[in-house]
C-alpha cells in the first residue's frame, strides 16, 4: 500500500514532563517518529509540556509547542496549525488519553482531524477492561476471570466469588499507578478507593491473580494490510505480581521452548489482528511453566516503556516502523534501517543475552516502602548486552551506579523475607544467600523465579569463589572476565586493586572484542555502528582514521540525573557531528534519545564504569573525551581518565575538583571576594558541633561529593544534627560532612552559560520561585528574573564571570545564588551541561550545550557570535512534578534533598499566565471557584491574613485549620484535621469539598502527624497541593492571570524569533 | 574435560570444549538464526550431512523432552554453540543437550566465537568442515584433509534418511486427537495422502493428520505407480537435505503424478517439482536458515514470516510458462512458492509445518485439503 498523500501535516502529542511509569522512553519514540515522518515530507507539529526533550528541538519538528497536554490547549492548536492528521501512540498513556478526550470532545471530528495509526476505537477495546475482555472471549484467548468495577461493592462480590489476592488495575492511569494487590477485605477497599479516584474513568480491574507464574512479553506489530511481526519477546525474570517495569527483564525468553515461543507468538498475532492495531503494540502474558498454560494479561495498544526496550535489545526501531504505518506504508515497503538493503517486515535474530534491571529512588527516599508490586516506583533503568547470561547480568548491575550500601544485604539481616517478597534488593538478598550455601531449589521456593536464573547467579557465585582463591591466574582471569566480573568486583575478591586487576589482565592480553547489534544475528551485514563488549576473539568495532570524540552518557534516569542530562550528551553529540568530528556515545540507559542507533556516529551500549569506558578508549584511540555533559557520572569519572592519560576535553580536572571540594572552592572564593554562606566542614560530631555553633543555626548539612542533594538535611538545633550524624551519613576524613549556613527567606538564582579561555557567555538568568533551600531541581523558575534587581543581576554576572575564569572553565557552566538582605552570595559552581541547560535552550533558542561543545573543539565565544544573554520579551516558567504519590510512606515536603523526577514549561508574555501553563503542564490542574484550605507553619503564619486575602479578592472561599484561621481573621472557616474529629480537612478533600490546598510542613521535623496527613490525603484525592509559601503566592498570581486574561498558544518557532541576541 | 575443535576447509580452526559423543564428523558447516527449537533443528533430517551451528549464544537452556523430535533420532553431523547449557530447565525436559547428543552419538563443541564464524561463512559461503569433541590428542591435519575431502553437493544424502518402506499415519481406529493440537474429537475425513519422504519432519504428518488426512510416507525411491497403488487423494514431497540436482528418481515420479492428484512440495519439495518439470535449482551462498524469513505472496501482497531450511534454491527463470512463481523472499527475491497456472499442482521453499519457527503458514495445509476433493 503506498502511502496516503493527503496527510500532509500531522500533529503528534508528547508525554509531559517525566514521571515514575513514563519517562524518556517517550522522548525516544516521539522524536523517533517525527524523523520518520518527515523523512516523508510530511509537515510535523509536535506538543510536549516537557522542555528537556529533543523531540521540543526544533530540528526535530518542523513546528514546536510547548504548552499544557490538555484538551483545550490542543484544541487551539489544532484551530491554528490545521492539521490532518495525530499521532498519539507515542506520548505514552497521556498520548493515548488525550487522543480519545480529543475524540470524545469532538475536536477531532469539528477539525476534520483522522487519528494515523492505531484508531480510537482499537485504543479503547484495549484500554477498556470489559471491551478488552469480551474481545479476547470472542477470539478464544484465555483472560483471567476479572471485573471492571466502579463501585467497592462489585470488587467485594467478586472477591467473594474468586477468592484473594487479588489484582487492581485502575482504568486509564499510567505505570499502574493506583494499582496494587489486594490480600484481603482491607487492602481491597483501600485500593479501591485509590483506584477510582485516579482512573479517569473511575473503573478499576479486579482480577483473579496468577502471583508467582511466569511474565512473558511480546512486542508486535501490525500494518494496515494485516501483515504483522514480532519484534522481539522479553521473559521477566521476576514473575508475575511485580510490575514489568519494576521485574528484571531478559530479552530474548530463556525458558521457553520453541513450542512455547511459538503458541504465545501465535496468540500476540491473533489480538493484535482482533483489535487492528495499526503500529505496535506490547502483550503481557501469564505463564504457568508446569502446565503451559497461559492468560493475557494486558495490551498496550502504544508505544511503550517496552519496546523503547525492545528496540534498543534488537537495533529494530520500532517507533520509526510505526510512524510509517501511520502513514499508510505496509511493513515491506519499509526498509530495515539498520541492514539498509532488507525490508522492515522481518523478525529481528539476536545473537547475544539482554538484561535490564531497574532504578530505584529509595537511595534517595529511605522513608519509602520498598517492597515492588504492580505499581511502578522505578525511576529509570539500564540495560546491558553480553554474549552469556552472566556476562549481560553483571554488566547491568555494574551500570547501576547504585551505592554499594543502599542494596547491600547487611550481615545478619534476614535473608528469607528479602526473597519472597519482592523488593529492590531481592537480587542482592540472592546473590547473598547463594554465598551462604543456600539451595537453588530453596531460592526458587521462596521467589518463584525459575530456577535457571538462579542456577545462572549460582556460576557467578561459583567463579567468585574460584576468583579468591586462585587469585589473578590467567586462566580464572580469562574466565571470569568472559562471565562479566568486572575489574573491581575482582579487586575485592582478592583483595587487591582495580588497576592492578587491570594491569594483570591486559598483561595476559585479556581485552574484550566488540559486537554489532545488528538486528539479524550477522546474517547479512549491517551499517549501525551499535556495539557492546564481551571477552571473545573477533573485534567488529575496527577504528577508524579520523577526528574523533568520545561522549560520556549520563547512564539511568535517577532523582536528580534526569533526561536533562541525557539531552545535553545528544546535543554534544549533534555538535560534534556538525563539526565532521565522529562522535561516539557510551551509555547504558535503553530509554534514551543517546543510545539510539543514528543518535551518534558510533554507539558502545556499556556500563559507565572506569574500566568500561577506557576499555572503549583503548579501542577507539579518540583525540578527547567530553565528561561534562553526562552529570556526576562523567565528572566523578574525569579524575581517574585524566590519570590514566586521557585527554578531557574543556574544564581540567583541577577546576572540577575546585568546585566539587568546598574547602578548595571557600578558598576561591574568599580570594575573589565573592560572599558565600558560611560554611565549614567536620569530620566527626564534635567538629560538627563546632562549626554549627560558629556559624550558628540554621544549617544546611550534606555528605562530599553529591549528587542532587542526596543526604543533605536542613538542621536547627544540636539534637537534631546529632542525629544526623549519627544516622544518615557516613563521616570520615576521607568523607567529611559539609556545614553551610541556611540563608532563612533568601532568594535563590542561578545562571547558564559557556565559556571560552577568555569569557563567559551567559545564556540566561534564572529566578526561583520557592525560597532557597528547595533544591535547585525542585524549584520552579522564571527567565528572565521577575524580582531580581538590576544591580543584582549585573552582580550576579560579574561573579559568574569571575568565577568560570579562576576554574578556568571551558564548556558549560552553571552558577547558584541567594540573595538575602542585598547580598548577594554563591552557593555553588558546577563546571559542566546542567539540569535547566535544556529549558533554557528551548526559552532563549540558544543552542547551549552544542555551543559549549563547539567551544570544547577549540571554537571561541566570538566566532560562535556569543556575546550578551538574550532579551526575552516573554516569560518562560519552569515547573517540576513529583513521585510522591507512587512512594506511600513519603512526605510531600521540598528540601535540599531532590525528590522530582521531571519538569514542564509555560511560556507566555505575562508571568502569571506562563506560570498556569507550567502548573498545567506539571499536572496540577488549579480551581477557577470554590473552597481553599491554607494550614500554615508558624513562621509561614504572619503571611496567611495577606495570602488568603489574594484568593478571597478572586471570589474563592477560605478554610483553614485553627492557627492559621485565626491569622486569617473572620473571613476563614474553621476547619478541623484529622485529629479533631469530622467533617475535617480530609474527609472534605474526599468529598471533594476543597479545591486546592496550601500547607506549608513544620521546618526542622519530620512531622508524621495532621500535616503529614494532609498532604497525602491531597496526593491521593488528587487535589491540588501546595507546601511552599512562596510557590502559594505565585500561584495567586497565576490564577488571577488565568481568570483575567485570555489565553493563547504560541509555537517555539514564533517566540523564538522575537529573542534580541 | 573433553575438549573440542572445529577446521574448517579453509584451514582455519577453532578451539573449544567438546561435548555431546566424543567423535569426529564431516559436514558442511550452516548457521540458523533461530533462537529457539534446536530439538527440533537437531532431529530435521534436512540436516543430514551438515554440522549445525545455531546463531543465538545459549543453547540448552530448556533441555530436550519427548515430544519435540521431528525425527527419530539426530540428523545433523555435529553442533556447534557459544555455550551449552547445563542447568537446564523446562517442566517437559528429560535430558540436557549434552545427553541427548552422546545418546545419538554426535558430537558438539561449545566456547566458540560463534558469531566470527557466522560472518566468515556470510562472506565466504558455507564451507566443509569437521568437528571433533576428544579427549587426548589430534591430529588437526587429519581433521582438515578430512573437511577438505568432503563434497556435500556430490552425495544423495535422501536415500539415507528416507525410511524404508511405507507406513500408514491416522485414519482408521486412531485417534485423531493425538494427532494435532485443539483437533480433538473430529472424525478422519476419509482423505489419504502419499507423502514422498526425502527426509521428512515429523510435523508435515501431524498436520495432515490434524486435519483428519491419513498419511501414508513412503520411501523416496517408490515408483509413480506404487504411489497409484494407495489410491491417494494427494501427494506430498517432504522436505530433506542435499543437493535436489541429484534427485531425478524422485523428480521423475513426481512427473508422472502432475495432472493425476493434487500435489504439495515443500522445502526439497519444491525443488524437487522444480527439477520434475524441467526447471532448474542454484546453490545459495550461505542457504536461508532461520525462523524470521519474509515471505510475500505476490498475488495478495501480503507477508508472513517462516521458518527456512534450505541451502538451494529453485531458479525462477528457468520454470516453464505454465508454472507460475508465486512468493518470494523479502530479503533477497529468491523463489519461495510455485504454481501450476490451473493444476492444483504448489509447493513453498519454506516450512509450513513451522517446528520450530513461526505457525503463520499453516493456511497452506488447509489449501492443500480444500484441493482434495
Amino acid at each position: 500500500m503506498p502511502k496516503r498523500h493527503d496527510i500532509k501535516k500531522v500533529l503528534v502529542i508528547g508525554s509531559g514532563p517525566i514521571v515514575i511509569g513514563q519517562a524518556a522512553e517517550f522522548d525516544y519514540s516521539g522524536s523517533q517518529a517525527c524523523q520518520s515522518l518527515r523523512e516523508e515530507g510530511v509537515k510535523v507539529v509536535l506538543v510536549n509540556s516537557n522542555p528537556a526533550t529533543i523531540q521540543t528541538d526544533l530540528e526535530i519538528a518542523d513546528i514546536v509547542y510547548i504548552e499544557p497536554l490538555r484538551p483545550e490547549f490542543i484544541e487551539k492548536i489544532i484551530a491554528k496549525e490545521k492539521p490532518q492528521g495525530i499521532i498519539g501512540t507515542m506520548g505514552g498513556q497521556t498520548g493515548l488519553n488525550l487522543t480519545i478526550e480529543l475524540r470524545d470532545k469532538g475536536i477531532l471530528e469539528k477539525y476534520g482531524v483522522e487519528v494515523l495509526g492505531t484508531n480510537a476505537k482499537t485504543i479503547e477495546d484495549a484500554e477498556d477492561r470489559k471491551k478488552f475482555a469480551d474481545l479476547l472471549i470472542k477470539i478464544g484467548e484465555p483472560i483471567l476471570p476479572s471485573v471492571a468495577a466502579t463501585a467497592t461493592e462489585q470488587a467485594h462480590a467478586f472477591a467473594a466469588e474468586h477468592g484473594y489476592p487479588l489484582i487492581l488495575r485502575p482504568a486509564y492511569t499510567l505505570g499502574g499507578t493506583g494499582g496494587g494487590i489486594a490480600y484481603d477485605r482491607a487492602e481491597l477497599e483501600k485500593l479501591m478507593k485509590l483506584g477510582l479516584s485516579l482512573s479517569p474513568i473511575h473503573q478499576v480491574l479486579v482480577e483473579k491473580s496468577v502471583i508467582g507464574w511466569a511474565e512473558i512479553e511480546y512486542e508486535v506489530m501490525r500494518d494496515a494490510k494485516d501483515n504483522c511481526i514480532t519484534i522481539c519477546n522479553m521473559e521477566n525474570v521476576d514473575p508475575m505480581g511485580v510490575h514489568t517495569g519494576e521485574s528484571i527483564v531478559v530479552a530474548p525468553s530463556q525458558t521457553l521452548s520453541d513450542d512455547d515461543y511459538q503458541m504465545l507468538r501465535s496468540a500476540s498475532l491473533k489480538i493484535i489482528r482482533a483489535l487492528g492495531i495499526k503500529g505496535g503494540c506490547n502483550i503481557q502474558f501469564g505463564l504457568n511453566q508446569k502446565t503451559a498454560q497461559y492468560y493475557v494479561i494486558e495490551v498496550n495498544p502504544r508505544l511503550s516503556r517496552s519496546s523503547a526496550l525492545a528496540s534498543k535489545a534488537t537495533g529494530y526501531p520500532i517507533a520509526r516502523v510505526a510512524a510509517k504505518i501511520a502513514l499508510g506504508y505496509t511493513l515491506d515497503e519499509v526498509v530495515n534501517a539498520v541492514t539498509k538493503r532488507t525490508p522492515a517486515s522481518f523478525e529481528p535474530a539476536l545473537d547475544y543475552v539482554v538484561v535490564k534491571i531497574p532504578r530505584w529512588p529509595f537511595d534517595k527516599m529511605p522513608e519509602a516502602n520498598r517492597r515492588l508490586g504492580t505499581q511502578m516506583k522505578s525511576t529509570g533503568e539500564v540495560m546491558a548486552i553480553g554474549r552469556t547470561f552472566e556476562e549481560s547480568l553483571n554488566k547491568a548491575l555494574r551500570s547501576l551506579e547504585v551505592k554499594k550500601s543502599v542494596l547491600e544485604v547487611k550481615a545478619g539481616e534476614e535473608l528469607e523475607p528479602l526473597i519472597k517478597v519482592p523488593n529492590d534488593r531481592r537480587l542482592n538478598a540472592i546473590f547473598a544467600a547463594l554465598r551462604k550455601g543456600k539451595s537453588v531449589e530453596e531460592i526458587c521456593e521462596l521467589s518463584n523465579i525459575n530456577p535457571w536464573f538462579i542456577r545462572k547467579m549460582k556460576n557467578i557465585v561459583e567463579m567468585e569463589k574460584e576468583v579468591g582463591l586462585r587469585r589473578l591466574e590467567e586462566s580464572v582471569l580469562r574466565r571470569a572476565k568472559k562471565m562479566g566480573l568486572g575489574d573491581r568486583r575482582i579487586a575485592e575478591l582478592t583483595e587487591s586493586d582495580e588497576m592492578a586487576v587491570r594491569k594483570a589482565r591486559l598483561m595476559f592480553g585479556i581485552k574484550p572484542v566488540y559486537k554489532m547489534v545488528d538486528t539479524c544475528a550477522a546474517e547479512f551485514e549491517a551499517t549501525t555502528p551499535y556495539y557492546y563488549s564481551t571477552y571473545e576473539h573477533e573485534n567488529e568495532a575496527k577504528p577508524e582514521k579520523r577526528k574523533k570524540v568520545i561522549v560520556i552518557g549520563s547512564g539511568p534516569i535517577r532523582i536528580g540525573q534526569g533526561i536533562e542530562f541525557d539531552y545535553c550528551c545528544c546535543h554534544a553529540s549533534f555538535a560534534l557531528r556538525e563539526a565532521g568530528v565522529q562522535s561516539i556515545m557510551i551509555n547504558n540507559n535503553p530509554e534514551t534519545i543517546s543510545t539510539d542507533f543514528d543518535a551518534s556516529d558510533r554507539l558502545y551500549f556499556e556500563p559507565l564504569t572506569y574500566e568500561d569506558v577506557m576499555n572503549v578508549i583503548e579501542n577507539e584511540q579518540p583525540d578527547g573525551v567530553v565528561v561534562q555533559f553526562g552529570g556526576q557520572t562523567g565528572i566523578n569519572l574525569a579524575e581517574h581518565l585524566h590519570a590514566a592519560g586521557v585527554k578531557i576535553l574543556g574544564t581540567q580536572v583541577d577546576g572540577i575538583d575546585i568546585a566539587e571540594d568546598r574547602e578548595r572552592f571557600r578558598a576561591l572564593l574568599h580570594k575573589l571576594g565573592i560572599p558565600q554562606p558560611a560554611n565549614g566542614t567536620a569530620t566527626n560530631e564534635k567538629e560538627a558541633l563546632e562549626v554549627a555553633n560558629k556559624i550558628g543555626y540554621p544549617i544546611i548539612v550534606r555528605p562530599s561529593y553529591v549528587i542532587a542533594g542526596r543526604g543533605m538535611a536542613i538542621i536547627y538545633a544540636d539534637e537534631d544534627l546529632k542525629r544526623y550524624i549519627q544516622e544518615a551519613v557516613e563521616v570520615s576524613e576521607k568523607r567529611p560532612v559539609l556545614i553551610d549556613k541556611y540563608l532563612e527567606n533568601a532568594r535563590e538564582v542561578e545562571i547558564d552559560g559557556v565559556s571560552d579561555a577568555d569569557g563567559l557567555f551567559i545564556a540566561g538568568i534564572m529566578e526561583h520561585i520557592e525560597r532557597a533551600g528547595v533544591h535547585s531541581g525542585d524549584a520552579s523558575c522564571v527567565t528572565p528574573p521577575v524580582g531580581v534587581s538590576a544591580e543584582h543581576q549585573r552582580t550576579i554576572v560579574e561573579y559568574s564571570e569571575k568565577i568560570s575564569m579562576a576554574l578556568k572553565n571551558i564548556g558549560a557552566i552553571n552558577v547558584q545564588y541567594a540573595i538575602r538582605n542585598g547580598t548577594v552570595y554563591v552557593l555553588e559552581a558546577n563546571p559542566r551541561g546542567s539540569r535547566t541547560m535544556p529549558y533554557l535552550s528551548k526559552a532563549t533558542g540558544v543552542p547551549i550545550v552544542k555551543m559549549a561543545m563547539k567551544v570544547l573543539m577549540g571554537r571561541t565565544l566570538k566566532e560562535l557570535g556569543l556575546k550578551h544573554t538574550p532579551k526575552l520579551p516573554y516569560y518562560a516558567v519552569k515547573s517540576v512534578v513529583f513521585p510522591f504519590l507512587k512512594l506511600a510512606g513519603v512526605d510531600i515536603v521540598l528540601g535540599p534533598e531532590m525528590k522530582s523526577t521531571g519538569e514542564s514549561m509555560g511560556i507566555d508574555r505575562d508571568f502569571g499566565i506562563a506560570y498556569y501553563k507550567a502548573l498545567l503542564g506539571a499536572g496540577v490542574v488549579l480551581p477557577m471557584k470554590g473552597k481553599i484550605a491554607i494550614s500554615l507553619n508558624k513562621e509561614d503564619k504572619g503571611k496567611a491574613g495577606e495570602l488568603a486575602g489574594k484568593f478571597l479578592e478572586m471570589g474563592y472561599t477560605i478554610g483553614a485549620t485553627d492557627g492559621t484561621a485565626i491569622a486569617i481573621g473572620k473571613d476563614a472557616e474553621v476547619l478541623k484535621k484529622a485529629s479533631e474529629g469530622t467533617p475535617n480537612i480530609i474527609t472534605m478533600m474526599e468529598e471533594r469539598k476543597l479545591g486546592l490546598i496550601i500547607n506549608t510542613p513544620q521546618v526542622g521535623k519530620r512531622s508524621f502527624s495532621d500535616g503529614f496527613k494532609i498532604r497525602r490525603a491531597a496526593l491521593e484525592n488528587s487535589v491540588p497541593l501546595i507546601t511552599n509559601l512562596e510557590a502559594a503566592f505565585g500561584m495567586a498570581h497565576a490564577l488571577k492571570a488565568a481568570k483575567e486574561k485570555e489565553i493563547g498558544v504560541r509555537s517555539i518557532n514564533e517566540h523564538v524569533k522575537e529573542v534580541e541576541k | 574435560m573433553v575438549k573440542g575443535v572445529l577446521v574448517l576447509k579453509d584451514g582455519s580452526i577453532y578451539a573449544g570444549e567438546g561435548f555431546g559423543a566424543e567423535a569426529v564428523a564431516v559436514g558442511e558447516l550452516v548457521f540458523s538464526t533461530a533462537m529457539t527449537g534446536y530439538q527440533e533443528a537437531l532431529t530435521d533430517p534436512s540436516y543430514a550431512g551438515q554440522i549445525l551451528m545455531p546463531t543465538y549464544p545459549l543453547i540448552g537452556n530448556y533441555g530436550v523432552n519427548d515430544e519435540d523430535g521431528e525425527s527419530k533420532k539426530i540428523w545433523a553431523q555435529g553442533f556447534v554453540v557459544r555455550e551449552r547449557c547445563e542447568g537446564f530447565e523446562h517442566a517437559k525436559a528429560r535430558e540436557s543437550i549434552d545427553e541427548f547428543l552422546k545418546r545419538f552419538g554426535v558430537p558438539g563443541i561449545s566456547g566458540l566465537d560463534t558469531r566470527a564464524i557466522v560472518r566468515k561463512i556470510r562472506s565466504e559461503g558455507v564451507m566443509p568442515a569437521c568437528i571433533a569433541a576428544y579427549e587426548r590428542e589430534i591430529d588437526f591435519n587429519e581433521l582438515l584433509a578430512k573437511a577438505r575431502a568432503l563434497d556435500y553437493s556430490s552425495i544423495d544424502f535422501v536415500r539415507e534418511v528416507s525410511e524404508k518402506g511405507a507406513k500408514v499415519y491416522g485414519g482408521g481406529e486412531d485417534e485423531i486427537g493425538g494427532a494435532g493440537k485443539g483437533r480433538e474429537g473430529r472424525a478422519w475425513s476419509g482423505k489419504k495422502v502419499v507423502l514422498i519422504d526425502c527426509g521428512a519432519k515429523r510435523n508435515i504428518v501431524r498436520e495432515l493428520n490434524a486435519r483428519g488426512v491419513q498419511v501414508v510416507s513412503v520411501n523416496c525411491e517408490t515408483s509413480a505407480d506404487e504411489i497409484r497403488k494407495h489410491e491417494p487423494d494427494g501427494l506430498v514431497i517432504s522436505n530433506g537435505p542435499g543437493d535436489p540436482a541429484l534427485l531425478g528418481y524422485v523428480a521423475g515420479t513426481v512427473k508422472q503424478l502432475i495432472g493425476k492428484m493434487p500435489i504439495f512440495g515443500i522445502c526439497l519439495g519444491i525443488q524437487v517439482l522444480a527439477h520434475a518439470v524441467g526447471g532448474k535449482t542454484y546453490k545459495l551462498k550461505f542457504g536461508h536458515r532461520g525462523a524470521n524469513h519474509p515471505v510475500k505472496d505476490l498475488a495478495s501482497g501480503r507477508v508472513r514470516i517462516t521458518t527456512q531450511n534450505h541451502g538451494f534454491a529453485v531458479d525462477a527463470k528457468s520454470l516453464p510458462k505454465d508454472y507460475v512463481v508465486t512468493q518470494v523472499n523479502g530479503n533477497d527475491g529468491t523463489v519461495e512458492g510455485m504454481r501450476h497456472e490451473s493444476l492444483p499442482v504448489f509447493a513453498v521453499q519454506y516450512h509450513p509445518e513451522a517446528h520450530p519457527g513461526p505457525r503463520d503458514s499453516e493456511y497452506l495445509f488447509d489449501e492443500f485439503v480444500k484441493m482434495m476433493k
